[in-house]
């Protein structure tokens, strides 16, 4: 564990998950202040240096903050915490998705207030374009732009997403849907 | 020296608390209400003896880096 004061991340690590909550009150804008930690600068190095990132609701939003990941999450659309089991559409192959196979569609909870996804059309289409649309919603539930649910970055390392694959890892909660995210990355990292 | 910043969600960003306002405002009868775009207000104080340039270049600085977020926001900067 690495605390958002600490200034360093250590040097072998392979894949850094930033996870989700609530960070400094969600002051400004969800996301902004942890932006902002001590730790910021070297997470934007071990994605710089090709680490792996997997980012996950208030830390997707940490992450566009950071510029590790373009865009940002705004409102929900209809305004409210939306908490429920989401079916996502996986959209495109990426080392966070290998380990499922021909498997197309999955269930995650989603528990967010802030996970409207926006970029300008430009970004979106480049998003397209490259393939980086990782998870689309498959009832929007947020107003998300294009259902997008989770994106990659350029390399295909960071994988940002509203969704929580760690609470679908076959407990009492979720389902099992999450495991195979974790056995893909951990696979490639 | 104070500084005001308005941040404000860039035209054509969706603003669901707009929106919720501006339909509370149709409810309560202010009919001449159209659209409604809610923006935050940031006061800063500024130690003494900053030129005004100066200050306001350094409060855009910060607007930039903290402040607003410019992929869906817009700033203005007021020195008071």
């Amino acid at each position: 564990m690495v605390w958002h004061k600490d200034a360093e991340i250590p040097e072998d690590t392979d894949l850094v998950l930033l996870p989700g909550g609530f960070s400094y009150g969600d002051y400004l804008r969800s996301g902004a202040m942890a932006a902002a930690s001590p730790i910021g600068s070297a997470l934007r190095a071990h994605a710089d240096r090709g680490g792996y990132v997997l980012a996950i609701c208030n830390g997707f939003q940490v992450a566009t903050e950071l510029g590790l990941l373009p865009g940002a999450l705004l409102r929900n659309a209809g305004l409210n915490f939306v908490c429920r089991p989401q079916v996502l559409a996986i959209s495109t192959n990426s080392a966070f998705t290998s380990a499922y196979g021909t498997q197309q569609e999955v269930s995650f909870p989603i528990a967010h207030h802030d996970g409207n996804y926006f970029a300008d059309d430009e970004t979106l289409d480049r998003l397209e374009g490259e393939g980086r649309i990782a998870f689309r919603y498959c009832d929007n539930p947020n107003g998300s732009a294009r259902d997008i649910a989770g994106i990659l970055s350029e390399n295909g390392r960071v994988l940002g997403m509203m969704p929580h694959p760690e609470r679908a890892i076959g407990g009492h909660e979720g389902g099992v849907d999450g495991a195979k995210l974790f056995e893909s990355v951990l696979a490639a990292a | 020296m104070r500084a005001r910043v308005h941040v404000s969600l860039k035209p054509g960003v969706l603003d669901p608390q707009g929106k919720a306002v501006s339909d509370a405002l149709g409810r309560l009868g202010f009919s001449e209400v159209g659209e409604v775009r809610v923006g935050k207000t940031i006061e800063l104080e500024l130690e003494d003896g900053l030129a005004a340039d100066a200050a306001e270049a350094r409060v855009k600085e910060m607007c930039e880096k903290l402040l607003a977020n410019t992929v869906i926001e817009r700033y203005a900067v007021e020195l008071v």
